[in-house]
């Protein structure tokens, strides 16, 4: 009893350490852009940032979900585009409809491709992989027909749903609460939630996870249809930040928020990802978005730092993960 | 094992082959729909649907722009179906789904095999499309550039919306009009490998160095928003953080000046920092209405694709050979007269670009 006790405080910090190490990758990443230019650290550079970060930050928590169940969804970039499409199509001929509908509309077209996602993986049995790059040129191609090529700009738009990426409480932009509530929320639902348990179970060990009784595939549904319903909401508040949408909005975004877990630790086998490391994650992808045009280097050396930053931060990452690894197997000899 | 190692991998391999011919469809599928909508291009359904089919023989013109859902090329393409279909010829218009040169390539090789008389490229790479349109002129088809070229050897004539030189002239008056003669400026450009920017912005600079007129103004940065939204963003944002003192942004891209105009209407920098460039008036009526932009320009994408579909008639049935001092007589816009151009090739200088302003931009927004 003692020991296990011992062994959980270990598995504890050993858990704070690794995600230690990309804090504190971050920390020195930001003093030296700080050193670089002056203005990154004033609070409107910062604003910026966390604005244009909140909508990666939506997503990433939604396909966390899904790459904790072993999948992943490659059809994100294209639901943003389908939903942001709807909502702004529907504002186009409907101005004086509220902002929160047009959030509600979005996130309704979002529950039902991702829901189509889920039931191909879990039903269907398809790769997810494959089934979600079907589904991607599937929502793309609609996005294209319901809008006939055509984009809505800003100045067919209402000023109430443009406000939902300006306004916001006190120096906090709408964009960042949501994000936040919507990270504190899930965040919630992962670790304390029984459902959100039974996410990690059937993504750790599917095979013992049903033998236990969990229903495997409302699960998986579930979690498809979850990030669906994130992505829908993403997709509304990246058209009203932007107030354009067009048929390419977020081609291959999905890869920068597959990056984004991938550098927070999320296992692409399935079974492990946190949201305080994912959090990490994101804000890293964020701020390197943010700084590398501030350090003023050509854009060709952009691409360059930046792969390399990535790289470093992975190789780290991997480092502290095989020592947490080398220690846990040592107290199971003992 | 090794059989679901054997599944897994053909699998794999016939997602990506779905995936490759996805937009194809999508670019068959959404033509229709957009001409069916406006209406006044009801025909262009039917031309479409033939592109398909393999059919050779003459009085075919293609046109392949960079990429589908593109109004500005819609229109572009459009331009060009007007002039063929004036002169009782028949019209492609292909794009792929991605701007990349690896989707045109595809494109024109398709084109090639169909047999027709001349292809027109929008190229999103002036080099990487050369062994195709190689091919293409040594199978008999005349190949002709628009908007954005392709080196000299790749092509008969270029079809140029304004002489790189002349145009930045036109350009630098107004960021030198907009700045009132001096202080920091900077360019908040498309992707640094995108032919006609980096022509631009190197008569620009020519231009700066030579003129005594400009020795006040500095031009601070360089920016490329990759024709992302997002990225684009970020740029303009890092612009304003990096050069407080800032006057004036000039965007020669549509995306860029659209999400610049966004960033300083968020910010409400609008009279503080003044933005010009070229866009798209229906993206910019409303940073045109609320002050931010005073003034841009773009030329009509309607008579460009127009005056490229008499180049590439005029090419195939010999009034022109693509050397210097041809004349042709292109429709409605009159006549033309082939000239020398900067990179050895020669082209056809379309004239400067409209200005939109706020008298202005109400009539135009709807329209492209």
């Amino acid at each position: 009893m003692k020991s296990s006790v011992n062994i959980l405080e270990k598995n504890k910090t050993k858990k704070i350490f690794r995600e230690l190490g990309l804090l504190i990758f971050l920390i020195v990443l930001c003093v030296v852009f700080q050193a670089i230019n002056p203005t990154f650290f004033t609070w409107e550079n910062l604003a910026d940032m966390l604005r244009n970060t909140s909508i990666l930050a939506i997503l990433a928590v939604g396909m966390m979900m899904v790459m904790i169940t072993g999948g992943i969804d490659l059809s994100v970039g294209a639901i943003v585009a389908l939903a942001g499409m709807v909502s702004a199509l529907t504002v186009q001929y409907v101005p004086q409809l509220p902002a929160v509908v047009a959030i509600l509309i979005g996130m309704g077209v979002g529950i039902g491709c991702g829901a189509v996602n889920g039931v191909l993986v879990a039903k269907g049995r398809i790769i997810p992989i494959i089934a979600t790059l079907g589904m991607m040129n599937v929502f793309r191609g609609l996005t294209y027909l319901i809008s006939g090529s055509k984009w809505v700009s800003a100045h067919q738009m209402s000023d109430g749903f443009k406000s939902i990426a300006t306004s916001g409480i006190g120096p906090l932009n709408t964009l960042i609460i949501i994000a936040v509530v919507v990270v504190l929320i899930f965040y919630y639902f992962l670790n304390y939630n029984r459902t959100g348990r039974y996410i990690y179970a059937v993504g750790s060990n599917p095979e013992s996870a049903v033998i236990t009784g969990i229903k495997k595939d409302r699960i998986l549904i579930m979690s498809y249809t979850l990030l669906g319903l994130l992505t829908g909401l993403a997709g509304v508040l990246w058209v009203a930040k932007f107030a354009s949408a067009q048929g390419d909005t977020a081609t291959g975004y999905e890869m920068n928020v597959i990056a984004a877990c991938v550098l927070g630790g999320v296992s692409v086998s399935g079974g492990t990802g946190k949201v305080g490391g994912l959090l990490l994650g994101v804000l890293l992808l964020g701020v390197l978005q943010n700084a590398l045009p501030l350090i003023n280097v050509s854009t060709f050396w952009e691409d360059f730092i930046q792969g390399i930053i990535i790289l470093v931060a992975i190789l780290l990452n991997i480092s502290v993960k095989r020592r947490a690894d080398k220690n846990a197997l040592k107290r199971r000899e003992i | 094992m090794k059989k679901w190692m054997t599944v897994v991998c053909l699998l794999i391999v016939a997602a990506f082959v779905f995936a490759a011919c996805a937009p194809a469809a999508e670019t068959a599928s959404q033509v229709p729909e957009s001409s069916t909508e406006s209406g006044e291009a009801s025909a262009e359904s039917s031309t479409e649907a033939s592109a398909g089919t393999e059919t050779t023989g003459s009085g075919k013109h293609a046109i392949v722009f960079k990429n589908t859902g593109n109004p500005y090329g819609e229109k572009e393409m459009e331009g060009f179906e007007n002039a063929v279909k004036e002169a009782g010829q028949e019209a492609i218009l292909r794009a792929p789904d991605q701007p990349t040169a690896e989707g045109q390539i595809q494109i024109i090789e398709e084109l090639i095999a169909q047999g027709v008389d001349s292809i027109t490229v929008v190229a999103n790479d002036p080099d990487a499309l050369q062994p195709a349109l190689t091919k293409a002129m040594q199978a008999g088809i005349k190949v002709i550039a628009v908007d954005s070229g392709v080196n000299a050897q790749s092509r008969e004539l270029f079809v140029n919306q304004a002489g790189s030189e002349l145009f930045f002239f036109f350009k630098q008056k107004t960021a030198y009009e907009m700045c009132s003669g001096s202080g920091e400026f900077a360019i908040l450009s498309a992707t640094s490998q995108a032919t006609n920017q980096n022509a631009w912005i190197e008569a620009l600079q020519k231009i700066m160095e030579s003129d005594e007129k400009y020795k006040d103004m500095e031009l601070v940065k360089v920016a490329y928003g990759d024709d992302l939204r997002d990225k684009s963003v970020s740029e303009t944002e890092a612009l304003l953080q990096s050069y407080p003192d800032l006057k004036c942004i000039v965007a020669p891209t549509t995306v860029g000046i659209a999400a610049a105009g966004k960033v300083l209407t968020d910010k409400n920098l609008g009279g503080k920092v003044a933005l010009t460039g070229l866009g798209l008036p229906s993206e910019m009526a409303e940073y045109i209405d609320n002050g931010v932009c005073e003034y841009m320009f773009l030329w009509n994408p309607l008579d460009l694709g127009y005056l490229a579909g008499y180049t590439a008639m005029a090419l195939t049935d010999g009034t022109i050979t693509g050397a210097t001092g041809d004349k042709f007589e292109a429709g409605t816009l009159g006549e033309y007269t082939v000239v020398d151009a900067s990179d050895g090739g020669t082209e056809i200088i379309l004239g400067p670009p409209f200005r939109f302003d706020s008298s202005n931009i109400a009539e135009w927004k709807d329209v492209y």
